[in-house]
Parts: C-alpha cells; structure tokens; sequence
C-alpha cells in the first residue's frame, strides 16, 4: 500500500521542454530523409527559377528577396504535416494528453524541434541561394535574419493548422488553406527586410516587426495549438 | 474504504445516432478488478476513453474519490494509466528510449525501474535495438512495462493482452493481481479469460445497449 502514492516525483517544466525537444530532436536524426527533404526542395527552386525565368544577373538580383522567402516558406508547409502526424498515429498524443503536464509546454517544444530540423537549416543554407540568384553580399545579414527569426514565426503558425487536421486521414491540402493567410503578414516583412537590405536601407524595423509577431507567436501560438491537438485527439 | 474510487452515475453515449449504453452506473472500489465485456463495437474501447478522459462524448457523471472528475484531473490524471489500443511506441527509438521519453512525461513513472520492467516483459537483451525491428508483441510489451514501472493507482487497460504470447499474458495477469493486492484498481476489456487474476467484477455492455 506504502508504494501506492501518486505525484512521486514532480517534473519541472524545463525538464518536461527539454525531454520533449531531444525526443523529437532524435526522432528526425535518426529519419534523415524528413530533416533533408525540405533542404532539397529549398535548393531545388532557386536552381530552377533562373532556368524558367530569366538568368539575367541584374533581373535575378531584384527578385532574390522575394523568390528565396517563398521557398523557405513552402519549404516549410511542405514539412509542417510530420509535426503531429507520426505521435498521432501510433497513440503517443493520447498518452500525452492523458499526462498531468501542461500539453502546451509539449507543443511549444515540439515547435521548437520542428523550427531547429527546418527553419535553422533553411536561414543558415539561405546565403548559397543568395549567391547563386546574385544577391549582394550587403544583403546576406539581413536575409540570414529575417528569416531565423521568420521561420519560426512560420513554424508556430504551421503547427496550429498541423494540429487541427491532425485527425484527419489527408489533412495536407487543408494545412495549406488553413495556414496560407496567415503566412502572408510574414512573408512581407520578411523579404521586405531582405529588399531593405539591398537597397541599403535600415533594417531595424522590419526585423522589429518580425520580432514583435515572434513574441506574440510564442506566448499565443502554444494556447492555439495545445487546444487544436486536444480537439483532434478526443473528438 | 468507505469512497469508492471511481463512480459512475447515469452515463450515456451514443455514437453514429445509436446507444452504445444508457443510464450505466458503477463503482470502482480501491483493490478490485473490472473487466468491462461486450462484443465488437458495443462500446467498450469507448467506455474506457470516457473513463480515461480522452473523450468527451457522453452525458452522465463521473466520480473520483467523492468529487467530479472534471474538479480534479490533474491529480486523477497523475493517478492513473492508460494503455490504448495502439502501443505508442516509436519504431525510430529503442525501448529504454521509449520509455525514458515516457517516464519524463508521466510522474508516476520512475526511471530507475525501466530495465527492470523490460526484464520483467521479456525483453532483456532487446533494451538497445529500434522498436521497429522488433515484432508486434514485442512492441506491446515495450508499452506493457510501463505497468512495472509506475505507482498510479487506477489503471484502466483496453486489450492488453492483444499480440502478446500465453506465458506472457499468464505473467501479466499475475501482475495485475499484484496491484490489485496492494490496494490498485484495474479495469480493463479483454476477450480473455481471466484465470489467475483473483476476483473479477464484470460489467456485460450488451446488456446495456439501448433500445
């Protein structure tokens, strides 16, 4: 009977982040394919957009910005489906969900694995896309930034529409739709960062904007996504 | 041990616009043993994830010790483990790893036992290989062991002996018997029948399915 208490050890919320963060951290390294999966279709379209377009160094030059931001964003849609999909087939959000710990300190760690397995490697590969469509280099701090910072914008979006279709057999088409708006905010700060950047103008505003939708992501998102799993899961 | 556990009163659900089960009542004292029977599709699965709080689907009331279930689920859900239908289990990770990302989750899991528990369901010497090298059994009994590793107090099971071999279920059953002695209360659905478990408490859905 002695043996029989409950709460026999309390776990901390740094813990609960940081067990959730290496798990899903280990879960990608050991499925290399899913971590290099957006990394190809990233390179891919700025290797193919000067062939269909224009290879014109000067035309490249001016739309860089823009075509490198859109990539790393479907870059991103196309991996947001993985975030739920592999714990929610095989049962382990119910045993989370079923856990006493708070389901949004899970989210927001699940989020941070996603962004550090696609967003990181996307700003940090970003430069190479830079080069090869002819950006200048006063512009590859600028573009590095804005989208490390943007990314995870995306991804804490990304994870709401991920966890609300989570339930359904094909929820790709509806993640798209669901998510697209809301990318959009992003996606003009973010290359109008970059286009700063080339035009050599300050950059701090922009980046603050981007920063000022982070910091709201990051408190509101975890909310969003926490009841977006829940519903998914027992309805 | 005057209050009971868990106590249900009037619980109804209906799925697809037929009853499942109308006006279900019972108690789940400290120490006793609920085997929930039906055939397919009489509801049993959707029972246990009432109980569990997984679903919401149903009107009637639960009890935990005295108090409505929704009042307490924090400490209702550090009391308790649920082991569904799929293992939760991921083939990328070994067992320890399984279960160490378990216990970091669940407080009534403790760490220190987890090779223990693997010992306990057959699987030692299996600790360091990926789960999705291993069989279908073997996958359940990964999840099974969190069953030797835990100090919850009410377990509620939904087929645990699916896959797994007769000296294991045999094993098994003297495990929850175990639990049982010590003052735990189990409620499971199995196709089973329990022979080395003690006393079992039967609840029929067939009966209570609705007109």
């Amino acid at each position: 009977m002695a043996e029989l208490c409950t709460n026999s050890a309390e776990i901390s919320l740094g813990q609960l982040f940081s067990a959730v963060l290496k798990r899903d951290l280990l879960l990608s390294f050991r499925r290399k394919s899913d971590l290099v999966n957006p990394l190809i279709f990233f390179l891919m379209v700025a290797t193919l957009f000067p062939l269909g377009v224009s290879p014109e160094p000067t035309f490249l030059a001016d739309v860089a910005p823009g075509v490198v931001w859109v990539a790393a964003l479907l870059a991103t849609l196309l991996s947001l489906d993985g975030i739920f999909r592999s714990d929610y087939d095989d049962g382990t959000l119910e045993q989370v969900i079923l856990s006493p710990q708070p389901l949004m300190v899970v989210c927001l760690a699940k989020v941070m694995a996603h962004w550090m397995t696609t967003g990181l490697p996307l700003a940090l590969m970003s430069p190479l896309l830079g080069v090869m469509l002819f950006l200048p280099m006063s512009a590859m701090f600028g573009l590095v930034v804005s989208l490390l910072i943007g990314t995870f914008v995306l991804s804490l979006i990304g994870a709401i529409g991920a966890g609300l279709t989570v339930g359904l057999k094909r929820g790709g088409v509806l993640i798209s739709l669901l998510v697209l708006p809301l990318y959009i905010p992003v996606l003009i700060f973010g290359s109008g960062a970059v286009q700063a950047a080339v035009a050599g103008l300050p950059l701090a505003g922009y980046l603050a904007l981007l920063g000022a939708m982070l910091a709201l992501g990051i408190v509101l998102a975890p909310l969003a996504i926490s009841a977006a799993v829940r519903i998914s899961v027992t309805g | 041990m005057s209050q009971p556990l868990l106590k249900v009163v009037d619980l109804f659900c209906e799925r697809d616009e037929r009853t499942l089960f109308d006006g279900l009542a019972f108690t789940l004292a400290a120490g006793e043993l609920m085997q929930i029977e039906g055939a397919n599709g009489s509801g049993k699965t959707t029972l246990l994830r009432i109980l569990s709080g997984l679903s919401n689907d149903f009107e009637g009331e639960i009890y935990w010790r005295g108090e409505l279930i929704a009042k307490m689920r924090d400490e209702f859900l550090s009391s308790m483990l649920y082991f569904g239908h799929q293992p939760g289990v991921k083939g990328m990770l070994t067992p320890v790893e399984n279960l160490q990302w378990y216990s970091a989750i669940h407080p009534a899991l403790s760490e220190e036992k987890i090779l223990a528990a693997l010992d306990a369901v057959g699987l030692k010497g299996y600790e360091d290989v990926p789960c999705h090298s291993l069989s279908a059994g073997q996958n359940r009994r990964v999840s099974l062991a969190r069953l030797y590793m835990n100090t919850a107090k009410l377990w509620i099971l939904d087929e645990p002996f699916t896959a797994i071999d007769k000296r294991g279920v045999a094993a098994k059953e003297k495990w929850l018997a175990g639990h049982v002695a010590a003052g735990g209360s189990v409620i499971l659905t199995t196709h089973h029948d329990l022979t080395s478990c003690g006393p079992v408490t039967k609840i029929n859905l067939d009966q209570l399915m609705g007109t």
